[in-house]
């Protein structure tokens, strides 16, 4: 009896510890809108629409949502050379802006629920980290 | 009930006045294309992301700074890395910025940089620093780094770190800092860093001179303040006055003729609005307040910035080259009896133009996003 209880309030504190040490989706996609504001915006514009053929859109964008581990890296590292986006092809650099792992997960989350994209899972600050340059 | 109709439409118009204002119409001149391009241009170094600053140490030796925190030297075009900078802070436009040889660089080997850094180690973002250093070729690195001027506070703000580099003829050394996108605060405040332009001895002292080394609250490095974010400085060859130009808000880029201890007016007064539409002020001119010896709209996003002294294009002598981060050109001004008459449009959809140089075989040089360090050859 005793065992069964105090594996219950281990339980109840491990996972009460877990969600106090993650920021709420919420939290992360307000935050995430002003990181875009401030680094983003200026060449992926306002509603993620992109420049055809300058700057890829990030609103539906098919290479954001099949792609999210790349996209990651891409923030923290930067990405250069083609890439077909929605169809069409784009060959600029995005340079690496500087951004703090806390800041790529909260621009990520709110790039992936932002404009028509929606995506099932939370990106976490661990997840960030564990992305590597290729 | 017209009537009524009527005011409420008053009331509903002026009402958009007030929260939202039209950018201002184009000001003359307006950018023209060339009937002609008489001028090719070949890439003498190649494969850049982002080419800051540069500098001639020869006209086949150059120094050039990557934002991402790299210093490059490239011998006919053969790049190598120097190593022996300090900690650069890359966040938003901040990175290693522009980068000066020593007036008597041949005989000292010194030379001048700006970046972007955190000295304090405080976690708290970064400012523009000066630093001083011996560049030592044989080994490719830097050696006897000194810390010239650090601005302060640290912030993580990614907007307006300047800078440029430049010299006069009486020993100054003369650099830049944007207002750190806290356009409220800084600018306008001579305690503060940020939307400053800053005046130095050779050595980093303070010349006795400064126009505000009285005030003890003041920074007597300051030369000049209420600046935005100047990204393009040159030493007007003839009368040695210190030009600048700096990205404004939308509509409000400008060039300015720096003169010691006055207020070039940001953000009180400026021919922009907010990039998002709204409104900054409604002023353009105010007493006390110096107005720009040209202005942009709209605006071009302007970087680097040179005057062509030699004689190697003949139409261009005297000519003002900017480079044009929004569309991706090189713009040439050209200027009658102190005002710009003329605005063309060089190496047109070539990229980024981040900066352009007059080397000492007073060729242009034209530092390209995504491309590397092109020069402009006459037919």
């Amino acid at each position: 009896m005793n065992i069964v209880l105090a594996s219950y309030i281990l339980l109840v504190a491990g996972l009460a510890n877990l969600l106090a040490s993650q920021k709420s989706l919420k939290q992360s996609i307000k935050d995430g809108e002003m990181v875009y504001q401030d680094f983003c915006l200026q060449c992926h514009l306002a509603k993620g629409e992109g420049v055809e053929s300058v700057f890829p859109p990030l609103a539906k964008a098919d290479f954001l949502l099949q792609n999210v581990d790349k996209s990651i890296a891409a923030i923290k590292y930067g990405m250069k050379g083609p890439v077909t986006v929605n169809g069409i092809k784009y060959d600029g650099q995005m340079v690496n802006m500087g951004l703090e792992d806390e800041e790529i997960a909260d621009v990520m989350n709110y790039i992936l629920n932002s404009w028509g994209n929606s995506y099932d899972e939370q990106i976490t600050v661990e997840k960030v980290e564990s992305i590597t340059e290729e | 009930m017209i009537k009524l109709f009527t005011y409420f439409l008053t009331l509903v118009v002026s009402l958009n006045f007030f929260s939202y204002c039209q950018d201002r119409p184009d000001n003359p001149p307006l950018i023209e294309s060339p009937e002609e391009i008489n001028y090719s241009y070949e890439v003498v170094v190649d494969e850049l992301e982002i080419p800051w600053g540069l500098d001639f140490i020869s006209e086949n030796q150059l120094l050039i700074t990557e934002k991402k925190g790299i210093l490059i030297y490239a011998e006919d075009g053969i790049k190598s890395e120097i190593s022996g900078l300090p900690d650069v802070y890359v966040r938003g436009q901040g990175g290693l910025l522009d980068i000066a040889l020593h007036p008597d660089y041949q005989e000292n080997g010194l030379l001048y940089f700006v970046t972007a850094t955190n000295t304090e180690g405080d976690n708290n973002g970064g400012n523009s620093a000066l630093y001083s250093a011996k560049l030592n070729l044989d080994e490719k690195k830097l050696e006897d780094l000194k810390l010239l001027y650090k601005a302060t506070p640290n912030s993580k703000k990614p907007h307006h770190w300047g800078s440029r580099i430049v010299f006069d003829n009486q020993g100054h050394l003369f650099f830049a800092i944007g207002d750190r996108g806290d356009r409220d605060v800084n600018p306008q405040d001579l305690s503060r860093d940020g939307g400053k332009i800053y005046r130095l001895n050779l050595d980093g002292s303070i010349p006795a001179d400064n126009p505000f080394v009285n005030n003890e609250a003041f920074k007597p490095e300051i030369y000049s303040f209420g600046h935005r974010n100047p990204q393009g400085m040159f030493t007007h060859p003839e009368t040695g006055e210190i030009w600048i130009n700096e990205h404004g808000p939308r509509g409000g880029d400008e060039i300015n003729i720096v003169q010691k201890g006055l207020n070039y007016g940001w953000p009180v007064i400026t021919y922009g609005i907010n990039y998002s539409g709204t409104i900054i002020t409604d002023q353009t001119h105010k007493e006390g307040l110096e107005q720009p010896f040209y202005y942009w709209t709209p605006s071009i996003g302007p970087s680097g910035m040179a005057i062509s002294s030699s004689d190697i294009y003949p139409d261009w002598k005297d000519n003002i080259f900017v480079g044009s981060l929004t569309f991706s050109y090189l713009e040439r001004l050209v200027i009658e009896n102190s005002k710009i008459v003329k605005r063309e449009k060089v190496l047109d959809k070539i990229g980024r133009v981040r900066n352009v140089e007059e080397g000492p075989d007073g060729y242009l040089y034209v530092g390209v996003e995504d491309l590397g360090i092109v020069k402009i050859v006459p037919n």
